[in-house]
């Protein structure tokens, strides 16, 4: 019988958030995390607690964490935590998950998160649902989300007003469908969720003030890591800062009968509106864009005053990361594309013809102002 | 030495995707193909044989319809292939798949100099998980997002491990576990005399009774009743009130100007 220690829910409180630092900075997916997790907490009135692994972190930092939600902050220090490593942070956020036994951990979806979360829930034996777009833990909430977000006929289901698991929800099957995952039977429930999905709350200078900071003693030999970290480099390119503009013009799949056409088009189009390019996850595995431009459930969570999709069918797997967008207006040959069912304004036509019109006529306008 | 590779055969999402009335996904309506972040492994294992001779095999969990994959990557130059397929193993998530491959690794065994290669994620799912817990299970180091490997002579790998806005290079002892991206390489195609060849090399079926001596093999830790998690709902998201279609694109400026949106 393989070794349970986790089946004992009602032994499990509080909701953790791992606060992920880079080079001593806190990644914004901590905020973001706290801000989700404070409601959760509250719904529930247990303790929201921020784990930060590192060396030497900011003691401003930490407490910053406060002014997000955190109550307490467990502090892990040791020069072998200051940059990510796979085995020094899994045994470390293990071994305090068993010392303390948190009912949930929410992890950054990033790609260091992706890599802990897994090699985490293995050795706790529990669950882990990966990339979450939506969480709740109160019925009600999870109810009225459901209403809003699902096309399920909500009178023909029951349900337990009193359940206290966590619902995660997040696109499956290469996006086409929603799930809801839960994990009744083991604890923590573990969850990545991606980063950008999640608003941060305003920060809170009186919470931050208030936060608990407490250091915990780290048992971690050099010996535990099998991995050892020759370098770390920034990428010299400069990435396309997709999640911080104002107007995304995003590619698809429709460019594929002249790849190189569609972009430069896009390029032209987001240099009269003022942004940057996007693309689906067609076009980045087709190779014709590099991977920073990619929307979507496996790339970034945009919400831009305007977005522009030209020759995107719309699969979840794309929309799950920019229907929160103000404004957008599609492009598609197709009439029944399902990206007509998220735009605000659509056009049916060749991307080909209707941008060079789109262009054209934008400058138009703006000359005349 | 030998290079352990494990593959999914999944439905191409890329494609048109068939929804049942229920929410499901029509499985049996799709094309399905060797998960392209898997295929990337397999590529990488079959260079790692390239440079040392060092046998490749493949294992795939799934139903006895995965054999045709396995031929085909057998006819690229894998040496032996090895299918894990049992009713004992249906709906099992991310944890209980990990704890079925790392028996099968187990059974195919990891020895010293070893590589265990995995694709990042496969896109019926999107969870990048089962790579990482295959080694949590097997006890090995693991180095996920790989986009270029480097063997050294001491045996040991140099990695380049893919970050947001970077890379780290790594190294790490073998034997470990390998998730590979797809900047990492590119798949070669099956050679004409791996074609023939491919029906003449080993594929072995290891069911539940091939693996229940393993210790990760319990009732409770495998197919759907040994998954921490469970799909509590699945839907669609709901047809939103479509948009204002328009003509053409002079009819679009004029709406977002009078809007100042431009």
């Amino acid at each position: 019988m393989s070794d349970y220690n986790f089946t004992d829910t009602a032994a499990f409180h509080g909701v953790w958030v791992f606060c992920e630092q880079r080079d001593g900075v806190l990644q914004s997916i901590s905020y973001q995390l706290l801000s989700e997790g404070r409601k959760l907490a509250d719904d529930i009135g247990v303790e929201l607690c921020g784990v930060v692994l590192g060396s030497n972190v900011n003691e401003n930092y930490i407490k910053a964490l406060g002014g997000y939600g955190a109550d307490r902050v467990y502090y892990c220090d040791s020069p072998l935590l200051k940059d990510y490593t796979t085995d020094g942070y899994a045994k470390v956020l293990c071994d305090l998950v068993v010392e303390k036994k948190p009912e949930i951990v929410l992890i950054g979806a990033t790609n260091l998160g992706r890599d802990l979360g897994p090699r985490c829930a293995a050795r706790l034996h529990t669950g882990l649902t990966a990339d979450a777009t939506h969480l709740d833990i109160d019925t009600g909430k999870y109810v009225e989300f459901l209403k809003e977000s699902s096309s399920l006929d909500l009178s023909k289901q029951k349900f337990d007003y009193e359940d206290r698991n966590l619902k995660m929800t997040r696109p499956a099957f290469g996006g086409h469908l929603m799930a809801t995952i839960i994990c009744p039977r083991f604890r923590p429930q573990m969850s990545t969720v991606r980063p950008g999905v999640m608003q941060t709350q305003a920060f809170d200078e009186a919470a931050a003030a208030k936060v608990v900071v407490e250091n915990v003693a780290v048992d971690l030999k050099p010996e535990d890591i099998g991995v050892e970290i020759l370098e770390i480099k920034k990428t010299a390119e400069k990435m396309v800062d997709l999640i911080g503009a104002d107007v995304i013009v995003s590619v698809g799949r429709g460019i594929s009968s002249d790849p190189k056409k569609g972009i430069a088009l896009a390029e032209e189009l987001a240099g009269v509106l003022g942004g940057v390019v996007g693309a689906s996850r067609a076009v980045v595995d087709a190779g014709w864009i590099s991977a920073d431009h990619q929307v979507g459930q496996t790339g970034k969570t945009v919400h831009p005053r305007i977005y522009v999709a030209l020759g995107i069918s719309g699969a979840i797997q794309h929309t799950a990361g920019m229907q929160d967008s103000e404004t957008i207006i599609a492009v598609n040959k197709n009439e029944s594309a399902p990206i007509f069912g998220v735009a605000t304004y659509g056009i049916v036509g060749d991307l080909f013809k209707v941008v060079p019109q789109l262009i054209s006529e934008i400058k138009a306008v703006k000359a005349a102002r | 030495m030998k290079a352990i590779v494990c593959v999914k055969q999944v439905p191409d999402t890329s494609g048109k995707v068939a929804v049942k009335p229920d929410g499901t996904l029509d499985r049996a309506s799709m094309a399905t193909i060797t998960n392209p972040d898997d295929l990337t492994a397999v590529e990488a294992a079959l260079q790692l044989k390239d440079k040392t001779g060092c046998e490749v095999v493949v294992v795939s969990m799934g139903p006895f319809t995965a054999e045709g994959m396995l031929r085909e990557l057998l006819a690229m130059g894998a040496d032996r292939a090895v299918l894990v397929s049992g009713r004992e193993f249906g709906g099992s998530d991310t944890f209980a798949t990990s704890q079925i491959l790392a028996a099968a690794v187990n059974k195919i065994g990891v020895d010293e100099g070893d590589v265990v290669f995995c694709g990042r994620q496969a896109i019926d799912g999107d969870t990048a998980q089962v790579g990482p817990q295959i080694a949590e299970k097997l006890h090995l180091p693991q180095v996920a997002y790989a986009a270029g490997i480097e063997q050294q002579e001491d045996g040991s790998l140099v990695v380049k491990r893919l970050l947001e806005d970077g890379y780290m290079l790594l190294k790490v002892k073998t034997p470990c576990l390998i998730t590979c991206v797809k900047e990492l390489t590119t798949p070669r195609y099956m050679s004409v005399g791996g074609i023939f060849e491919c029906y003449s090399k080993p594929l072995e079926v290891f069911d539940y009774e091939a693996l229940k001596d393993d210790p990760l093999i319990e009732v409770d830790t495998i197919g759907l009743k040994g998954s921490p998690t469970n799909v509590f709902k699945s839907f669609t998201p709901p047809q939103k009130g479509a948009g204002t279609m328009l003509e053409n694109a002079g009819q679009l400026v004029g709406i977002l100007n009078d809007k100042h949106l431009i």
